[in-house]
């Protein structure tokens, strides 16, 4: 034996192929099978009519993952930056909604957000609305939010905002502060510092951020359920409806997923092809 | 340590394949053998109800009184209790699903006759509960609970009063209307609204119910799709108009009494959820045990006053307003009683749910399908 350490991966080998790898497998005698497990394509030529629904997944889940790029950058880079009492601070406000369940904030979140929600209430008591009414001749008593794409956006943001913002503030606090000076030392700017060394650098963050957002976003179901209003329907809903639903289909909804892994496969692989030579970007 | 992973998958991935073929034989072969109760000599009972649908205490005084530990499981809703029963995961022994999931049971040969024998107080349970389209000979089930599916709305929100289906697809409460996210109950209440039966299996009948959906749903009538959440919604008036379960309509108007419910001129559906046994269980007497309990009197008049589901004991369903007036002091108003127990004439304008069949449950699932795209 060259290296007796590698048996102390035996757990984490066997808890990966009986929960990872043979349940895709399952996936994949199930997508590939009819209801008395004869061998069919049969569900994939149905996955036409689902377009409508991988577009609508997967714009939202872009959007969402570059919002929380936008948002969690910015932040991590001033926590990286700040002293310990800030980043302290700021570290605890990331990680305090996490101990809530996620389902229990985003039935919080859709109450927020209602027609007769806190937002809409607070505006109805600052007289936004008597004010637009009068200005624009309309006649509203809210904003509507819950039911719309934006909510749905809204919610992927705030459940997996954390997701972006850990591993880049770990990127870039990790970073080696002489290169900066170095490159200062040379006559770059601050920006030039910025665009050569501090983004390159941070980069396998941002991949691995970029990932942990999109992934979850593209297949959630309960965020578009709730605060979609199940009218802003994704694949996650679509894949529920298959195993929970009316018709009960386990083998298209199987097919789905399958299609929906691949597809987010490719993005991963292209994507990582970004940050080549940066071999610590998460694969999933 | 590459050989070490190979060997660790191999290993995993047959293991993977037998328990997956286990699964899937797991549901004939086990039927007939260990029927009887296991010879431990401590008796055990798998249940499965939905949540919140039974007063808790009962469980607990079931137990001292027959010493069997009772194993208190929930589904969500029909189709995740059929998915939960066809993964073959799940090892209930008592299952209280509503009628048209039971007649789909009952083709699929998933359920046991019961010996009506050992529960004396069917004799209890009203003549207009038995013999219905669901189980004919009224060899599988004992009614647990029944109601109807009518609309909510809230008298603030809306200008009049609310008869017909019609003003769920209406553009009088554009935008403030939630439909039901099932599509079984969503179509049903179009097709009644059409004049069609709910269990018709004429495909271009339920074409049009789905165009009438549609239609609203593309002018923006619908709120969104909404189960449970519809609690939240309708009592803090987040939305004006909502169908759901009488049972529920008065948990809610507890809640927001400006809260109505109709059963509209068209009619409407109404349900029995029933208790029955699989074919799989292995604690039938038990089962029945429980099933008898569950049928008796006082047991329907605490779960009455607990779930607000109308319970098909005659008795209870008699002394219900006496035993509310015992307990809080205070008159049941009539009028929620006929809400939540309607009578004979308002449930003859209702229909009772068949299953469709499996062509017909196809197309539903598709233009369900259709109608999130």
């Amino acid at each position: 034996m060259k290296n007796k350490r590698s048996l102390l991966a035996i757990p984490y080998v066997g808890w990966m192929a009986f929960f990872v790898v043979a349940p895709i497998i399952m996936v994949v005698i199930y997508a590939f099978t009819t209801a008395d497990f004869s061998f069919t394509g049969e569900n994939f030529t149905r996955m036409g009519t689902f377009t409508v629904i991988f577009t609508r997944s997967f714009k939202l889940a872009i959007i969402a993952t570059l919002v929380c790029l936008l948002i969690g950058y910015p932040l991590s880079y001033a926590m990286a930056k700040e002293g310990k009492g800030f980043q302290r601070v700021a570290m605890l406000l990331i990680m305090l909604p996490m101990w809530v369940n996620f389902l229990l904030r985003t039935y919080s979140m859709m109450s927020i957000m209602e027609n007769n929600g806190l937002i809409n209430q607070f505006f109805a008591a600052i007289g936004l609305f008597d004010l637009i009414n009068n200005v624009f001749g309309t006649d509203i008593h809210y904003f509507k939010m819950i039911g719309t794409q934006g909510a749905v956006v809204v919610g992927m943001v705030y459940n997996y905002l954390p997701f972006m913002v850990l591993p880049i503030y770990s990127t870039l606090i990790k970073m080696d502060n002489t290169l900066l000076e170095a490159a200062q030392d040379l006559g770059a700017d601050t920006a030039t510092v910025f665009r050569k060394v501090i983004l390159p650098l941070s980069l396998p963050g941002i991949l691995s951020g970029v990932t942990m957002v999109f992934v979850p976003s593209v297949s959630t179901f309960a965020i578009s359920r709730l605060l979609g209003g199940g009218i802003q329907m994704l694949l996650g809903d679509l894949i529920e409806q298959q195993f929970l639903g009316g018709a009960y289909n386990p083998h298209l909804g199987s097919a789905i997923a399958l299609v929906m892994m691949v597809i987010v496969v490719a993005c991963m692989w292209i994507m990582n092809r970004f940050g080549e030579g940066e071999e610590q970007a998460v694969m999933l | 340590m590459k050989k070490l992973a190979i060997a660790a998958l191999a290993c995993v991935l047959v293991g993977g394949f037998c328990f997956s073929a286990c699964t899937i034989e797991r549901i004939d072969p086990e039927a007939d053998s260990n029927t009887t109760a296991t010879n431990t000599g401590k008796r055990v009972l798998n249940v499965c109800n939905w949540g919140e649908y039974i007063d808790e205490d009962l469980i607990a005084q079931f137990q001292e009184e027959t010493g069997i530990t009772v194993n208190y499981q929930t589904a969500e809703s029909n189709e995740s209790l059929y998915s939960l029963l066809k993964n073959g995961g799940a090892n209930y022994d008592v299952i209280c699903p509503s009628d048209y999931m039971i007649s789909q049971l009952i083709e699929e040969d998933m359920l046991q006759p019961l010996n009506y024998d050992n529960i004396p107080n069917y004799s209890y349970i009203g003549d207009q509960f038995k013999n219905l389209a669901f189980d004919p000979n009224n060899e599988y089930t004992v009614p647990y609970t029944w109601g109807t599916l009518g609309i909510i709305y809230n008298k603030t929100m809306v200008d009049g009063e609310i008869t017909s289906w019609s003003s769920l697809y209406d553009d009088a409460n554009k935008g403030n209307v939630l439909l039901i996210n099932n599509s079984r109950d969503a179509f049903g209440n179009a097709l009644i609204y059409l004049g069609y039966s709910v269990n018709t299996t004429n495909e271009d009948e339920i074409r049009q119910a789905y165009d009438l959906i549609a239609d609203a749903t593309r002018r923006g009538v619908f709120q969104g799709k909404v189960m449970d959440e519809v609690f939240n919604k309708m009592e803090q008036g987040n939305a004006a108009i909502a169908t759901y379960y009488a049972g529920d309509y008065l948990s809610m108007y507890e809640n927001n009494s400006d809260l109505a419910y109709v059963i509209p001129e068209e009619g409407a559906n109404w349900f029995v959820d029933a208790w029955c046994v699989l074919k799989s269980a292995q604690h039938v007497s038990e089962a029945e045990e429980w099933i008898n309990f569950m049928a008796s009197t006082d047991a329907s008049l605490a779960n009455m006053d607990y779930i607000w589901y109308a319970s098909p004991n005659t008795q209870a369903l008699e002394k219900y307003p006496e035993y509310y007036k015992e307990t809080y002091g205070e008159e049941l108003d009539p009028e929620l009683y006929e809400i939540m127990a309607p009578s004979a004439d308002v449930l003859e304008k209702c229909e009772n749910y068949v299953v469709l069949p499996q062509e017909t449950r196809n197309l539903y699932n598709d233009l369900w399908i259709q109608l999130g795209l």
